[in-house]
């Protein structure tokens, strides 16, 4: 299980992005591919543990699961693959190891509470 | 004033500083000229046996060295200092795979450039390693017969991660029922085009095609260097 240090990893990022721009921040959205090593499940209940003592504590984590996308050679086009256990195109059944997508671990956005003013 | 949720835009690699460090140490590896082979396994599938047999054919003509990930309950470093190798452990107490920054710590003060072949044992483990760039020049996956035929569907990510698969432990196939032909369309499955060595450790069996296959690789590797 690596999906805490993972955690620790995702919530120092944050924080710094929070302590740099002076933001409290309530969420975190992270894309997660498929192939990325990390499991969700694992991952969800390890955030809470690492947010404890830190500027992050009480956000939560959104995870945007990410399909694995190959390039098929013959199609000569992007594919979404069905399943990670058959790396082969879903349209023609060629054999693909050119991966496009599916591998991200990646912190995309901050959700923050930002103070506007009152309508009036 | 009233609090709004607002999203603010970022994109930031989770594993970034890992990446920078393994970024470095390939530079540092490609400037000494040393070919870097890591392995990963599960527990028990002949890793250390398949190193030691791996350190002890290639020293008589090549440099070599080898980083082991220990967790703190093992000590795989003290057998493979029988290949008479220079061997260091890194003890990864409760981690579960190697990062980029422990291995350069290991490497601190090591004269690369006196090494043709650097080897790096992960911690036995098929999920978490395959996240974490070391900086190597070839990963090798392996699995013995015993583990069955299954498990590159198991571990598709790790496979996937890995440029090379060695299935072990050769000597025990009739044994154990194990199906070459299967576990090979399985790894085909989960990595299209990926080199497979079968070989034993125990009889040797296997060992020359792959020990050949690394030769070639550190030659071509010091060919597109020297263009
Ligand atoms: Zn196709």
């Amino acid at each position: 299980m690596h999906e805490l240090s993972i955690a620790m990893s995702i919530v120092e990022l944050a924080a710094e992005e929070a302590e740099r721009r002076g933001v409290q921040i309530d969420a975190v959205h992270l894309k997660l591919g498929a192939l990325s090593g990390v499991v969700k499940e694992a991952l969800l209940s390890c955030y809470e543990m690492a947010c404890e003592n830190t500027l992050l504590q009480g956000s939560r984590l959104v995870v945007d699961e990410v399909p694995v996308v190959i390039f098929c050679p013959s199609c000569r086009a992007p594919r979404p693959l069905s399943s990670v256990q058959l790396f082969c195109c879903p349209e023609c059944g060629t054999p693909c190891s050119e991966i496009v997508q599916g591998k991200e671990l990646e912190v995309v956005a901050l959700e923050i509470q930002e103070c506007v003013p009152n309508p009036v | 004033m009233r609090p709004e949720p607002r999203l603010i835009e970022v994109r930031k690699n989770v594993l970034k500083q890992n990446d920078v460090v393994a970024r470095a140490l390939r530079d540092r590896f490609r400037a000494a000229g040393v070919f870097v082979v890591s392995l990963v396994s599960s527990p028990g599938s002949g890793k250390t046996a398949f190193l030691e047999k791996t350190l002890t054919l290639l020293r008589p003509n090549y440099r070599v060295a080898a980083l082991v990930g220990d967790l703190a309950t093992e000590n795989d470093a003290l057998r493979l200092a029988r290949s008479q190798a220079p061997v260091k452990q890194i003890t990864t107490g409760t981690l579960c795979h190697l990062e980029a920054a422990m291995v350069q710590n290991a490497l601190e003060g090591w004269a690369l450039n006196q090494l043709d072949f650097l080897f790096i044992e992960n911690v036995g483990n098929l999920v978490c390693p395959s996240s974490y760039d070391l900086g190597e020049d070839l990963r090798l996956v392996l699995i013995s017969v015993t583990e069955g035929e299954d498990k590159p569907l198991k571990y598709p990510t790790i496979f996937n991660s890995a440029d090379v698969a060695i299935v072990t432990k050769v000597d025990l196939a009739a044994v154990v029922e194990f199906s070459w032909e299967t576990a090979y369309n399985n790894i085909q499955a989960v990595r299209p085009g990926m080199p497979v060595f079968q070989l034993s450790a125990k009889t040797g069996e296997g060992l020359k095609e792959y020990l050949e296959f690394l030769a070639t690789r550190l030659t071509e590797l010091r060919q597109s260097a020297a263009v």
